[in-house]
């Protein structure tokens, strides 16, 4: 079978919703990925296609297992995401969210860093229309922060390949490292701080919880899966093994579950378990062996999935209600009994229920933890499994579905956001059942791991029960208003009593340090464009603003005149 | 006959064609005139082109008398390259101004308008193909003169003093240049270039020489606007018509950073210049106060015009960088980037001008809700903005990225993240107004209905441009063969070249 350029379906998918209207647009987008993933399976690895630029060999399309298998999921999630989207009417949304998921595949099979920088960029340009798509100023202002951002990863991005291109001589993306000598060292440490803007480093992350939430409830499907993978993807193939990853990764994992824990708006505690997520995947990636980075990648296309779902009852909930903040909500699942359970199906996933998908990679990275001997790492990540039980397994649908009747009465969301989360949700389970004929099937490298002994299987229960038991005991000791039905999860407890007492004094100190930190930069920034502004006349000020006099020009040509002259006349003595 | 006088038809065309124009006088007529003049004089120019990549130099004695006595005229890849760009961009400007001026020009001087268009480019193919040093000043002052005419026919009564003071700049400039010349004769009794850099070569540490030498890079500075001797620019790129502003923008400043490599690598040679006088130093500061600076400026501009001049004077920053790096690949950044800032700075001010048809205004507060109202003028403007920034795909790119690897090449790492920084900052300013266009509402006070598409004779040559931006984005063979190859044409034939390009090739 003759295949064509990876992200080509899904460009022409693009082009198509450009142009066309009605239920021919809706086949042919929905078309798009299918054809995108029966291209792939008749794909040879290798180099696709190489060109040369400039004197140097370029790679645009390079195919392996690992690019191959984020392109499947890619175009996975595409077709779920497109499914999902299918009722608005809004051209924009249809046309970034494809072009979106083409340019996550582009950079997924770029072989050379050029290509992958151009990819890289092209993500931001067309993924932050789906948060303008919202239309609201905050979404406006949001988006244009996470342009930002995502610009200034791809500056450091192309100034770190420049480097390496002088020095290597080459532009193909391999292993980058971080062992180098002189300037090579720099352009290698550019790419690896890009990569991690990408993939919200701790104190890179904030445009992901900035933006994602500000979304339209269709894009933010689109947006959790691709860019922040694509950076994961990035970091398998550039520097799987680095032990800074370890530590980094363990940070992403732990921090978000504070912030989450005390945010209010659904969304954004699911951008904040993003976070958590990744950061057990770049621990895969940083540990390094064989057993870690299948777990690394095997999570992430799990995660694209069960995230997915979680995103997607939340956008649903959203789309219904108009609401979204967890105070405003509750008693849901009278009205949308169907959605409830697709969350609960999407909640167990991500806290790693046996027979859900969370399952089946999560304990590869904990596995490869324990053999490798970083046991604080696995403790460390116990605990942050934990905490995702808590803000995503238990929060999300609590609040949403069950807690305190908020009064509002609704209905089950259009039928195509059902079709869509329902196929998430048999993907979750069938991912989770049958691993070793479906994500196992995919792994790039060699394993032979096997999920469901009697250890890991006991361990993850026991830790869920164990969780579950603290909320039992937390509960009991606490002192509730009666009229609460006690659903013996009732996470308020969190909120009014440790909140105050554990998490102000630990999360909001670093939040405060931090916060403080940003204030200070912007204030400087600030007070710099200040003095060379003048608001009331609306015109810059300072001296080289002004509008010189005649005579200052002249000044200034004898200056540097007697400069010169100045300078020659030395040189002549010398 | 013909094949052995066309060094000199560009030159001749257009000075020839300039007062018939006048005499023309009907606004439209005189336009068809130009244009064609000016088209001809294109087609000319690319057949230098092509003659000088096969057979590197073309000579041409005026009147028969053979140089060092007569004066020559030289074509060499470097000049004909930029001799093309300057050609083309007239041709397309002109086609622009049609609609142009009658907005913002009176009708009685549009005859006036296409007069001076023509003896400018007159002006400046004479000083790009002039191998004489006298010469290059009486080519100068025409080109000069012209465009202070240009400058003062706008309506708005401000471009008088705007043109007054690039009047009084400029003719110090030209004057700074013709006591250089002036000194070198004194010590040297000649004129051509050629022979004046083998004479120079004798008098090494002259006095005179030295001193000459300073009054021709700071009469080049001026006519440069090189930071800090820039601030003639702004005023008379703001102030002067959209066309003029658009013209002087791709051509003047790109034949004066002509003039500085010819007199540098020509006349002085690198080894002179760079190595014993240490030029490259004061020009690389000077050269990264003005990336910096004048980015900045034009992050805090209201007037989009005067935001794009701020922003030429920083482009012209990193060519000078280009030049300050001392290397075949610095220099030939330098010349990709005349062509390319050409084309960008092009579509940029013939945007504007579409803008000010329409709208009446090149305030940023007048680009409110442009983008729904003006389609193709804000895509072409986005277009060439992010060609500014250096995007891939456009050339801006092609010459960030040859700029950046010179840099490295000599292990100035610091100058490549430096180039790297002033992008974001044109990320900064060409942002604001894009975002103006694009997310703001329109103000209330204005009819959506009356603001509607420019016309489509100033969108084609604004798209051709926008078009050539993308596609010598992509396609760099002809760019940077030609900008190679004159690079290296320069290197060799500097007076030490020799030695010296071994040592930058290594």
């Amino acid at each position: 079978m003759n295949s064509v350029i990876p992200f080509l379906p899904l460009l022409l998918g693009a082009i198509a919703a450009i142009l066309l209207r009605g239920w021919l647009r809706n086949i042919l987008m929905l078309v798009a990925p299918v054809v995108g993933a029966i291209n792939l399976m008749g794909i040879e690895h290798g180099v696709f296609w190489s060109m040369e630029f400039m004197g140097y060999a370029l790679e645009p399309v390079r195919v392996d297992k690992l690019s191959l298998m984020f392109g499947y999921l890619f175009h996975l999630a595409s077709f779920i995401a497109i499914v999902y989207a299918l009722h608005i009417k809004d051209t924009l949304q249809h046309v970034a969210g494809l072009a979106y998921a083409a340019s996550a595949v582009g950079a997924v099979f770029a072989g050379d860093l050029l290509t992958l920088f151009v990819f890289w960029e092209l993500l931001a340009l067309t993924s932050v229309f789906l948060v303008w798509a919202r239309k609201t100023d905050r979404a406006y202002s949001s988006g244009f922060r996470y342009l930002i951002f995502q610009v200034l990863s791809g500056v450091l991005l192309l100034a770190g390949l420049l480097i390496l291109a002088q020095v290597n001589n080459s532009l193909l993306f391999n292993q980058i490292s971080l062992q180098h000598e002189g300037l090579a060292q720099i352009g290698a440490w550019l790419i690896f701080f890009a990569f991690g803007i990408k993939c919200a480093f701790p104190f890179m992350h904030n445009w992901l919880t900035d933006a994602y939430p500000e979304a339209t409830p269709t894009g933010t499907i689109f947006l959790a899966s691709f860019t922040t993978k694509v950076a994961v993807y990035a970091f398998a193939r550039g520097f799987p093994g680095e032990e800074i990853l370890v530590w980094i990764g363990v940070t992403m994992a732990c921090f978000p579950i504070f912030f989450a824990v005390i945010e209010n708006d659904l969304r954004r505690v699911l951008a904040y378990s993003l976070i958590n997520q990744i950061g057990f995947m770049i621990v895969g990636i940083g540990i390094g062996t064989a057993l870690a980075l299948n777990g690394a990648v095997a999570h992430a296309f799990n995660d694209v999935i069960f995230k997915g779902l979680l995103m997607m009852t939340m956008g649903a909930v959203l789309h219904m209600t108009g609401k979204i903040n967890g105070s405003e909500l509750g008693g849901l699942y009278k009205s949308m009994p169907k959605t409830t359970i697709l969350c609960i199906v999407g909640a167990a996933s991500i806290s790693a229920f046996p027979l859900f998908s969370g399952f089946v990679s999560k304990s590869m990275i904990m596995a490869a933890a324990v053999a490798e001997g970083y046991d604080v790492v696995w403790l460390l990540l116990l605990f942050a499994a934990a905490g995702v039980f808590h803000h995503a397994g238990i929060k999300i649908p609590y609040f949403a579905f069950f807690a305190h009747d908020s009064g509002i009465r609704t209905t089950e969301p259009p039928k195509n956001m059902l079709i869509a989360m329902t196929l998430a949700a048999v993907t979750c389970v069938v991912l989770g059942t049958f691993p070793a004929q479906t994500v196992y099937a995919l792994l790039p490298w060699e394993h032979n791991y096997q999920p469901y002994d009697v250890t890991h299987v006991l361990t993850q229960l026991q830790l869920l029960f164990f969780s579950a038991l603290a909320f039992v005991w937390l509960n009991l000791r606490s002192m509730y208003p009666p009229e609460l039905p006690s659903t013996n999860l009732d996470a308020d407890w969190f909120y009014r009593k440790l909140a105050p007492n554990l998490i102000k004094n630990v999360a909001s100190k670093v939040c405060g340090a931090y916060s403080r930190f940003e204030q200070s930069v912007v204030a400087s920034i600030k007070q710099i464009i200040q003095n060379s502004y003048d608001a009331e006349s609306g015109q810059p000020k300072g001296y080289f603003a002004r509008l010189w006099p005649i005579e200052t020009m002249v000044v200034w040509v004898a200056v540097l005149l007697s400069i010169y002259l100045m300078l020659y006349y030395i040189h002549d003595l010398v | 006959m013909f094949e052995q006088h066309l060094i000199a038809l560009p030159i001749l065309l257009p000075l020839i064609a300039a007062p018939i124009t006048l005499i023309l006088g009907h606004s439209r007529l005189s336009w068809m005139f130009a244009t064609a003049i000016s088209a001809l004089a294109c087609y000319f120019s690319w057949h230098l082109l092509t003659a000088t990549l096969t057979e590197s130099v073309l000579s041409y004695a005026v009147g028969g008398w053979s140089p060092p006595w007569g004066i020559e005229l030289r074509v060499d890849v470097a000049n004909a390259f930029v001799l093309l760009a300057v050609s083309a961009l007239s041709t397309l400007v002109l086609i622009y101004s049609k609609d142009s001026i009658e907005k913002e020009i009176e009708s009685s001087k549009h005859a006036l308008y296409y007069t001076a268009h023509l003896l400018c480019l007159a002006g400046l193919s004479g000083i790009l193909l002039t191998g004489d040093a006298f010469n290059l000043f009486v080519f100068l002052e025409i080109s000069s003169l012209a465009t202070y005419t240009l400058v003062s026919l706008a309506s708005d009564r401000r471009c008088l003093t705007a043109a007054f003071r690039y009047l009084i700049m400029g003719t110090i400039g030209a004057t700074f240049i013709l006591i250089g010349v002036g000194m070198l004769y004194m010590k040297t009794g000649t004129l051509n270039m050629l022979d004046l850099a083998i004479r120079i070569d004798v008098y090494e540490s002259s006095r005179t020489i030295n001193t000459g030498l300073a009054f021709i890079m700071v009469g080049v500075s001026i006519k440069l606007a090189l930071f800090p001797l820039h601030m003639w620019l702004p005023a008379a790129y703001t102030h002067a018509p959209s066309a003029v502003t658009a013209f002087l923008a791709s051509t003047a400043t790109k034949v004066a950073f002509y003039v500085m490599i010819r007199f540098i690598f020509t006349i002085f040679g690198l080894n002179y210049v760079f190595e014993e006088m240490g030029m490259d130093l004061i020009l690389m500061v000077l050269a990264i106060v003005a990336i910096f600076k004048c980015s900045y400026m034009a992050t805090v501009q209201s007037n989009v015009k005067t935001v794009l001049a701020y922003s030429s004077v920083a482009q012209i920053g990193y060519m000078i960088l280009g030049i300050s790096l001392v290397s075949v690949t610095g220099l030939m950044a330098g010349l990709i980037h005349i062509f390319n800032h050409a084309l960008m700075k092009g579509a940029l001010f013939m945007a504007v001008g579409a803008v000010f048809y329409r709208v009446g205004s090149v305030e940023i507060s007048a680009f409110k809700g442009l983008g729904k109202q003006m389609p193709f003028t804000m895509a072409a403007f986005t277009i060439a903005g992010l060609s500014i920034i250096g995007v891939p795909l456009t050339v801006g790119f092609i010459s960030k990225w040859y700029l950046v690897t010179a840099a490295l090449e000599q292990q100035h790492w610091i100058l490549a993240a430096l180039v790297l920084v002033g992008s974001l900052l044109a990320v900064v300013y060409m942002g604001r107004v894009i975002e103006a266009a694009y997310f703001q509402k329109p103000p209330a006070s204005q009819d959506s209905n009356q603001v509607k598409e420019a016309p489509w004779l100033m969108l084609l040559p604004m798209w051709i441009l926008v078009l050539a931006n993308i596609y010598f984005g992509i396609d760099t063979s002809l760019t940077t063969e030609a900008a190679s190859s004159a690079s290296e044409w320069l290197f060799q034939t500097s007076s030490i070249a020799a030695a010296n390009s071994a040592e930058v090739s290594q």
